[in-house]
Parts: C-alpha cells; sequence; structure tokens
C-alpha cells in the first residue's frame, strides 16, 4: 500500500510531457491501473509525468467517419456521452460496466488500454469496431489500429516515449444493433469473459457489415472476425450465428488462472459470443 | 416514559463514525512517533540460515532493525501462547518472531522502526534473509498422510490433536441397522475475515513509569493483556493498559493474540518513543487468523419412515502453521457439539484431526464451528431427503425436537434450554412461497434441460447456534483457560446521570446504543444520561469482550444485575427517607413508590442524591451508588431459524443468480429490532459470499493467491438481493433479559441455504453436492458431467 519513492511532474504540455517519458518515467492519467501496481510495488516508476490536465487530451468530438475520444476521457464521461450513444453506443454501453462508479469517474480510456490488462473491457471493444490508436511521440504523430496495438499481456504497440491521444471510433450507421456482455471475475468485477459485438443488416435483413470480439478469454483480444466473415450475407438466425461461432471461434493459448480455467473461459466465449451477437442483431432490427 | 427496550433506536455511535470524527488507532499521531515495519517470510517453510541488517540499518530515516533473536535476548518471553488446551495436544512453541525456522508466508522474522511509515516498508525490504527452503504442505487432509512435510519434529503426521466426541459404538449401531445411510464428503473452505479496518497497535511506553499503553484493535483488551503479560512480553498486569479506541470490525480476527503486537510494544520498549504498526491489506490478508477450513466425510443413518437415527463425521480441520489463541476449540467444542442441529438424533459422533499446514493459522471467524457443524447437518438432511425421496422441509419437520421436549439434552452433549423449531419453518415456508416455488421449478426444468430456460432452486437450513459464551464451569472442564463471565459496573452519578463500565468490548455491533436502552428501559431514565464506556483496561474492571454472540446474553445480564443491586440499594434508602417498609417499596418509572400509597414517592435522582450526601441513610447502608456485577451465565443460548435461498442457474454456463433470500430468526427478545436486522443482513451477506465466492487459496508452495481484494471474491451489493426477514420469539429462560445472540447467526444459516438451493437447482442431474464457494466453473463441470 506504499509506493516506492518517484518523483511527480505535471506536464505544462504534450511536448513537455514526451520529453519527459522515457528512461523510467510513466505517464499518469486517472491512476487507476498504475496506481495499484505501484502500491503492490510491483511497478516502481522513477518519475510519474502526469498528463490528466493536457487539453488536447480530453474530449469528445465526430470527426469524419468517426468520433474522436481523448486519451484522457473518464468511462463514465464515455458511459453518458450522447455523441457515442447515437454514433458508436458498443464503447459507451462497454464502457458502463467498467469497475464501479469511483472506477469510471477516475479512470480513462487511454490509461486502460495503455496498461492492456487482457480482462479489462474496453480493448476487445476497440478491437471489434476496428478503432484507431493515435500516439504521439519525439518524431511526431502516428496511428495504429487497435487490431495491431494490444501485442501480448499487458504489452502494447506504445513506445516508452510515446503518448496516447486519442482513441478513434467508427460512426456507425442506421440499422446497426450493439451489444457488450461480461462475466465477472467474482472478486475485481473484470471479464473472466466479455463479448462485443455489433452488426448492421441490410433491407433484406441480412448481415451487411459486423464485428465481433471477446476480452478476458486471452493475453490479447480475440478478433471474432472469421465468426462474422462467415454471416455476412446471411440472414442471422439464432442457428446461424450458434453455427458460425462453433466454427470459427478458436484461441491458441486460453488464460487460465484460479478463477477459470481455460476450458471454462473457452466456454464462456462460445456462450456469450454468441448471445451477444443475438442481441445486436435484435437491436439492429428493432 | 414509554421503555426503550425493545425500539429501534438509532445508533447513537454512526454520526461520528460515518462524519468521519471516530478516531481508530492510525488516526493517533503522538510527538515523535515511530513506524513499524515488520520483515515477512516469502517462503511458507523455509530455515533461515541468516539475516543481514545492516543496509537497513544504514538506510536514512531508521531508528532501529530487530531481528527475533533480539526479542529473546532482551529476556521477555516472546512467545505466542494457545488458551485452550485440548488432551493430548501438541503445542509447539509460537514464538513472537521466527529464529530459525519460518512456516508459512507472512511470518514474522525481523522488524525495521523509522521516522515515517514509507522509510519503514522501504528499509524492510533492505533486510536481506538467507532461507533455505523446505518442503510444504498445505491440505490438511493431505498433511496427515505418509510422507507428507512435516512442519515440527516432534508432531507427527502433523496432527495436534485427534479428538472425539459422543457415544462411538452407539452411533456404529444406528449405522449398522439403518434402513438408509447417506454420505458426503465435503471441504469447509478457508476464509479470510477482511474487517475494514485492518489490525493495528501504537506502543507507547512511559521510561519514568514503566508503563506500556498498547492502543490496539481488539475485541477483548483485558484479554489481550493478560496472555500479552503471561506469555509474550512479560510486563507486569498493572504496569500494561490495553485500549481500543474506534474498532472498525472483527468478525473474530481481533479477538487473538498475534505476534504484530508483541513486537509493535517491544519496539517501543527499545526505542523509548511510540511505535505504531498498522497492517496493510496483504499484511492483513497473510496473516490475520483465517477461518474454517475444514475436509469432513460426513454421514447419516435414517430409518424407512425418515426418522434420524445417527449422524457421525470425520474432519480434517487446518489450524494452520501455529496453534492461534483459541484455535482448538473452533473444530472441536464449538463445532462437534452442534451436530444435533435442531433434530432429535439419538447418536451421534465425530472425530477431529486438528492439522498443521504450511498457511496463516486458522481461528475463530464469525461462527467459529458452528457454521461449519450447521453446513454438515443441513446438507445432510438434503441428502436424506433426496435419499427417501421426502421434501426437505418434511423430513425436517420429521426429525425437530418437540416443542414440548425442552429443555432438551442431545446426543452432542449440550442442553438445549428452550426451542420451537417448526413455527420458524413454516413461517419461513410461507414468506417465501414454497408450494409455488416447487411448482414453477418443475415447470422449468424440461425447458432448461433444452437450454433455454434457467434452473431454479430453493435450499432450506433451519440452523442452531450455541452462543452466549459461555458457562465458565463447562468451558474450563472443556479446555479454555479462561473464564467466560462477563462483567459490568454502574455508576449513577449525583446529578443522576449513569456510566456504565462494560467488559464487553463493542467494535462496530452498537453496544453504546443498546446498553443504554437496557439501562434507560429498566431505571426509566432518559438514554442521553446513560454513558456506556467499553475498551480500556485502566478504566474497566477485568472484561471477557466481544465475540461468540455473547455481549447482550452475557454483558447485557452482568448490566442488568448491576442495576437490580442499585435499585435494591435505592429501595432501602428511599424505605428509610419514605418511613416505610423495604419491602413495601416498588421501583417504577424511575421512582421508588410506596406500595398502595399514591404520591408517596422519592425520584431515582433523589434518592441517588440523599445516597452521595449521606446525611439521612440507614445505618447499614454505604454512601454513594456504584455497583458492579461479574456474571456467570448458567449455561449457552440457543437462537434458532429457518432461512431459504431461492436461486437460479443458467445451465449452459454455471452462473448463479441469488433471487430471494428469507430468514425468520428467533433470537429471543429483542433490544433494538433496527440493530438486530443489521446483524442478520450482515451474517447472511458472508454466508452467502462463502457459498458463492469466498475462498483462500494457497498453491502447492504455499504461496497466498488471493491476498488481494482483486482475488478474494468479498460478496458486493449488487451480487446480493433485498433480505426478506421476520422473527419468532422464543425468550431464552435462563437470562434476566430472555435475550439469546444475534451477532453470527446470519453467518451460520446461509451458507447451507444457499449450497442447499443451488444442488436442489442441479437435481435433476443426479448432482448430489457441489462444494464452497460455488463457482460458475464448477457448477457448469457438474452439469457437463452429469
Amino acid at each position: 500500500m506504499f509506493p516506492a519513492n518517484f518523483e511527480y511532474r505535471r506536464a505544462a504540455s504534450l511536448a513537455e510531457a514526451i520529453s519527459l517519458l522515457g528512461s523510467g518515467a510513466k505517464a499518469l492519467a486517472g491512476g487507476h491501473s498504475l496506481l495499484p501496481m505501484m502500491k503492490l510495488r510491483l511497478a516502481q516508476p522513477a518519475m510519474l509525468v502526469d498528463i490528466g490536465r493536457l487539453p488536447e487530451l480530453a474530449g469528445i468530438s465526430r470527426v469524419g467517419e468517426g468520433v474522436r475520444v481523448g486519451a484522457t476521457t473518464r468511462h463514465a464521461e464515455i458511459a453518458a456521452s450522447g455523441v457515442l450513444q447515437d454514433d458508436c453506443s458498443l464503447l459507451s454501453e462497454a464502457a458502463a460496466k467498467i469497475g464501479d462508479p469511483q472506477v469510471r469517474n477516475r479512470g480513462t480510456i487511454g490509461g486502460n488500454i495503455a496498461h492492456a490488462d487482457p480482462a479489462s473491457d474496453l480493448p476487445a471493444v476497440l478491437v471489434a469496431l476496428g478503432a484507431k490508436v493515435h500516439l504521439q511521440g519525439p518524431a511526431g504523430p502516428r496511428t495504429v489500429a487497435a487490431r495491431d496495438f494490444f501485442v501480448d499481456l499487458m504489452t502494447t504497440a506504445l513506445g516508452g516515449n510515446e503518448i496516447i491521444t486519442a482513441v478513434e471510433v467508427p460512426r456507425l450507421p442506421f440499422h446497426t444493433g450493439c451489444c457488450y456482455l461480461k462475466v465477472e471475475q467474482p472478486a475485481s468485477g473484470y471479464a473472466l469473459c466479455g463479448a462485443a459485438a455489433w452488426m448492421r443488416l441490410d433491407v433484406s435483413g441480412q448481415v451487411a457489415e459486423a464485428g465481433l470480439a471477446w476480452n478476458g478469454v486471452a493475453a490479447t483480444p480475440v478478433n471474432g472476425e472469421s465468426v462474422v466473415a462467415a454471416l455476412i450475407g446471411r440472414v442471422p438466425d439464432d442457428a446461424a450465428i450458434e453455427r458460425a461461432v462453433a466454427e470459427h471461434l478458436s484461441v491458441a493459448e486460453p488464460l487460465s488462472d484460479i478463477h477459470a480455467s481455460g476450458e471454462y473461459r473457452l466456454e464462456l466465449a462460445r456462450v456469450y459470443g454468441r448471445r451477444a451477437l443475438a442481441r445486436a442483431r435484435d437491436r439492429a432490427r428493432s | 416514559m414509554a421503555n426503550v427496550i425493545g425500539t429501534s433506536v438509532l445508533r447513537r455511535e454512526d454520526s461520528a463514525l460515518i462524519t468521519g470524527k471516530g478516531k481508530y488507532t492510525d488516526d493517533l499521531q503522538p510527538a515523535r512517533m515511530t513506524w513499524a515495519g515488520i520483515v515477512r517470510s516469502p517462503y511458507a517453510h523455509a530455515r533461515i540460515r541468516s539475516i543481514d541488517t545492516s543496509k537497513a540499518r544504514a538506510h536514512p530515516g531508521v531508528v532501529a532493525v530487530f531481528t527475533g533473536k533480539d526479542i529473546v535476548d532482551s529476556g521477555v518471553p516472546g512467545v505466542i501462547p494457545t488458551a485452550w488446551l485440548l488432551p493430548d495436544m501438541k503445542t509447539p512453541t509460537h514464538r513472537v518472531m521466527a529464529i530459525d525456522t519460518v512456516r508459512y508466508v507472512g511470518e514474522a522474522v525481523a522488524v525495521v522502526v523509522a521516522e515515517d511509515r514509507y522509510t519503514a516498508r522501504d528499509a524492510a525490504e533492505l533486510v536481506e534473509v538467507d532461507y533455505q527452503p523446505l518442503a510444504v504442505t498445505v491440505d490438511p487432509e493431505k498433511a496427515t498422510e505418509a510422507g507428507a512435510p512435516q512442519l515440527y519434529e516432534d508432531v507427527p503426521n502433523n496432527v495436534s490433536f485427534d479428538w472425539q466426541w459422543g457415544d462411538k459404538s452407539k452411533t456404529d449401531e444406528a449405522f449398522a441397522g439403518a434402513a438408509h445411510k447417506v454420505a458426503i464428503r465435503l471441504r469447509n473452505n478457508r476464509l479470510i475475515p477482511h474487517a475494514i479496518e485492518p489490525r493495528a497497535t501504537l506502543a507507547e511506553y512511559d521510561d519514568a513509569k514503566g508503563e506500556l499503553t498498547l492502543t490496539m484493535t481488539t475485541q477483548n483488551p483485558h484479554v489481550h493483556r493478560l496472555l500479552i503479560t503471561l506469555a509474550s512480553l512479560g510486563i507486569p498486569e498493572h504496569k500494561l493498559r490495553v485500549k481500543a479506541p474506534e474498532v472498525g470490525g472483527g468478525f473474530g480476527s481481533k479477538i487473538h493474540h498475534y505476534a504484530d503486537e508483541a513486537i509493535t510494544g517491544w519496539c517501543a520498549l527499545q526505542v523509548k518513543r511510540p511505535v505504531k504498526w498498522t497492517a496493510t491489506r496483504t499484511e492483513a490478508n497473510l496473516t490475520d487468523a483465517h477461518g474454517r477450513d475444514h475436509v469432513t466425510l460426513a454421514e447419516l443413518a435414517l430409518d424407512a419412515g425418515g426418522k434420524v437415527l445417527g449422524l457421525r463425521v470425520h474432519t480434517w480441520a487446518a489450524m494452520g502453521a501455529y496453534l492461534c489463541t483459541f484455535a482448538p476449540a473452533v473444530p472441536t467444542i464449538l463445532y462437534a457439539t452442534l451436530l444435533s442441529g435442531q433434530y432429535d438424533i439419538p447418536a451421534i459422533h465425530a472425530r477431529v484431526l486438528g492439522v498443521f499446514t504450511n498457511t496463516a493459522p486458522v481461528d475463530a471467524y464469525r461462527g467459529a464451528g458452528r457454521p461449519e457443524a450447521t453446513f454438515v447437518v443441513e446438507r445432510l438432511m438434503d441428502r436424506g431427503a433426496l435419499e427417501l425421496g421426502l421434501d426437505p422441509a418434511e423430513l425436517r419437520r420429521r426429525n425437530f425436537i418437540a416443542a414440548d421436549r425442552f429443555p432438551f439434552q442431545t446426543a452432542a452433549g449440550l442442553l438445549y434450554d428452550s426451542g420451537n423449531y417448526a413455527p420458524a419453518l413454516e413461517k419461513a415456508l410461507a414468506m417465501v412461497g414454497y408450494d409455488e416455488l416447487r411448482r414453477e421449478q418443475a415447470r422449468r426444468v424440461p425447458g432448461a434441460r433444452a437450454g433455454r430456460e434457467k434452473l431454479l432452486g430453493v435450499g432450506l437450513s433451519s440452523y442452531i447456534e450455541a452462543c452466549g459464551l459461555a458457562p465458565s464451569q463447562v468451558a474450563g472442564a472443556l479446555g479454555a483457560q479462561a473464564g467466560l463471565w462477563e462483567s459490568a459496573k454502574v455508576r449513577v452519578h449525583p446529578t443522576g446521570v449513569i456510566t456504565v463500565y462494560t467488559g464487553s468490548s463493542g467494535h462496530g455491533q452498537g453496544h453504546e446504543t443498546t446498553f443504554a436502552q437496557i439501562v434507560a428501559g429498566r431505571l426509566g431514565v432518559d438514554m442521553d444520561k446513560v454513558e456506556i464506556v467499553h475498551g480500556d483496561t485502566s478504566q474497566i474492571q477485568f472484561g471477557m469482550g466481544t465475540y461468540g454472540s455473547r455481549s447482550a446474553a452475557v454483558g447485557g445480564s452482568a448490566i442488568v444485575a448491576t442495576l437490580d443491586k442499585i435499585i435494591a440499594k435505592g429501595k432501602k434508602i428511599a424505605a428509610h427517607l419514605l418511613e416505610a417498609a423495604e419491602e413495601d417499596i416498588d421501583f417504577a418509572d424511575g421512582a421508588f413508590k410506596v406500595k398502595g400509597v399514591p404520591g408517596k414517592e422519592r425520584a431515582l435522582g433523589d434518592v441517588v442524591l440523599q445516597s452521595y450526601l449521606a446525611h439521612n441513610l440507614p445505618a447499614d447502608v454505604e454512601p454513594g451508588m456504584e455497583m458492579t456485577t461479574f456474571y456467570n451465565p448458567s449455561n449457552f443460548v440457543f437462537p434458532f431459524g429457518t432461512h431459504v435461498a431461492v436461486v437460479e442457474i443458467d445451465p449452459e454456463t454455471g452462473e448463479i443468480e441469488l433471487l430471494r433470500y428469507v430468514a425468520v430468526d428467533d433470537v429471543g427478545n429483542v433490544i433494538n429490532p433496527m440493530i438486530v436486522d443489521g446483524q442478520i443482513h450482515g451474517g447472511i451477506a458472508q454466508g452467502v459470499g462463502q457459498a458463492l465466492w469466498e475462498q483462500a487459496v494457497y498453491d502447492e508452495a504455499g504461496q497466498l493467491l488471493t491476498g488481494e481484494m482483486l482475488d478474494y471474491a468479498l460478496p458486493k451489493a449488487h451480487n446480493l438481493v433485498s433480505y426478506e426477514t421476520a422473527r419468532t420469539v422464543t425468550p431464552c429462560p435462563h437470562n434476566p433479559l430472555g435475550v439469546k445472540g444475534v451477532g453470527e447467526a446470519g453467518a451460520i444459516a446461509s451458507p447451507a441455504a444457499v449450497i442447499n438451493a443451488v444442488v436442489d437447482a442441479l437435481s435433476p442431474y443426479g448432482i448430489q453436492h457441489i462444494d464452497m464457494p460455488a463457482t460458475s466453473e464448477k457448477i457448469w463441470r457438474a452439469i457437463h458431467s452429469a
């Protein structure tokens, strides 16, 4: 409960923050992933660079085909955002299921994905949506697809002196339904399995576009693109969804710990993948 | 004035506590205070080859660093004692700080005293201990098997005690002739207490007077003082003061004498400055005495008509690495004596092995032995009902001890003073709508088997507990090294305000409210004129403290007996003043009245003032108005009731949802219904937690995998339901208030109710038992292997 010594600096600008990072310094936003690790002395950064008050990292806005969510946007803001509820409700629905009100009031989307906890709620949502992660480093900005951002357990494509500036999610068209379901690990409330799905139906009721991914099941989000590929151009009745998940869900190395075996996590992925797709379909129809 | 006893007076404690004004041990900051950082073993079993403290000593801000050898060299006794002795029990020495061997992760090996708590933690990491790891055993049954690693050379098979209870041959005979026999092998899961305030100690040494004051998280200051005096620090009892400021819950975990308070106190003697230690949550989880951890083979014999003929159990009970303060009593006296439940069972036998394992010590945790017994009995009743094809409620009805048979001597050794079990069961069934639930359950089965609907399960738990610990002679005969009476001193001041000094030591129960209600009700005075003082050895006569649902039944009775002495003395004075015979004086509505002569009376306050003035007292009456009682109960008290849990299970994933929870409890007369309901609610939450989520997990190397709340699943509000509670009232016949106890009832009843509901839901699959915690994966596996 008592972290090792560290220096604290509040960055006045993004450039200053980037210049301070690297060599043992970590960026501090909401503190809901990093500080617990520090209190357990599992993380002992020499310096914390507070980026929580940089205006260029804040806020939710429509940009072209997408919605830009600043890296320091709190989960509670995402959950309550009218823009996201209208344009990309999968993200706001999942954000509302993170932790508890205190966590949602402090935790940020950037901090969440930088931490890359495999049981966290947002990573699979971003993969299912085909979101982009905008980064800024000494050499300037770059953009990484969410599917490439999550590299391994607690490991991302973020460089040591880069900062996540924003996440960009697509604006989903009409006749799209979304659904995020999760089975909570009973102690932490993190996902033993979280299933994120969206689906757009064409006028004949066939699947025009869809996305699916799972949290909690493997070291990085499990991308269900082969599952949804099997549904494109078909009427997504329950049997079709069940068959697509059963035939195309595959996880090479499922996570296994005291809370659930890999075998059980896969079973949850199968059941909840199916249920999330079915509910997304029902919402697309309504 | 209306009698306040029996009314839901708001807790007078709460205003200060919820506005942050309450002072807990960690809030206290005396001048020149230092912090202790305790170095703990990362190994579950290891020899200590050497300890190098030089780097820690050299760290800026460090005041001193000590090892176990320093404590021994100082000449103090240095031992953590066991205060309950069973026949032929092996009690290895438990040192305040390990010297040559550590036996669980978290055992103290050194201590750093530093200027602040951060430095103390930093420097603790600089203490270098060279360990030689040894083989580890963590399972109480496996630890007794041939070839298991041994914790002590002189404790073969790690068995501290092999204890038997009841009549073995009679029980074996009952089984031999029985039409039906059922057996369950079950695990009562190891729990970590999680009081919201972790343990803490502030030690202040007055070098001039030679007095040590320990302000600490304790449920029993005098017991702590006695044990510290006798076994760990050797400071004369009158030179040691133990104070409990506000204490944020205990659930039993703050009864026991731990190494940490002895280490902190000893450090204060060395550095001659105040020293504070507050456990982090990780330290608390590693070192607080854990609860339960039984492996049990339980059997029930029944005749063809469903009458229970006999019950026997064989239990392996983990003691952890050392025998904690009252640990030997928990899986023996507090367990086997309850194996008759609410039933007339003619033959009962229990064999209990107390087993050392490389884990944190195990001791009393809310319910202490009685939840384990209730779980055995109530699981067996459901298993028996399944075997005979009877409804679980019906099998219980057929075996209840009839209301006209009290006092009832059970085959498990207790004399139940009173009880009336069937009405509580019937009330609970009516509240839950039992018959309708059974119809709905049957309706759902086909759909559930097809994966379209959820399974429904209904579980009963008709529990009994023996609390109000305890008649001292009985406790002594069973091994207690202490009496279990309680004390009270009542001081009525000259102005009529009243101070009660109670030996009970509340830590969240609402003693200051409940006890004030007793005084106000009995003396007919306003509650605001009554102050309750507890938790300080320098203010209070010896007291035994708060645990075992004893405070109202024993502590409250001590207060009543003392109030009766006050009234008796007042009558003498009043009779004298009123020129009447003492036997003609009644005390009612706060006044002493001459019988049959309206208006001829003296108010209590007037009589009290006269007692202090002493200008006109009877010749045989001393001045003043202060009385003391040491009340020794004549028996335990026996609360009972029936709880009903209703659960829904997703047959595809095994996920459980608690739908409803009905609790009908009989705790005798009720002093404050709101506080009683609060105790029931909290107890249910803890028991549901045990049934569905909580589990302390040690891996094969003895590492605690559930040391944080991230991994140890406490019940959360959104996992629970709004409880439906009601009461029946069967007053205790042997104490003046007719009260029983309520602190543990919920935690005793609820694990069995929930697991019975889960197994009931799974009955279409032929599943006969699910171990706690009933995780969704366990249920999924059971369904898919059925």
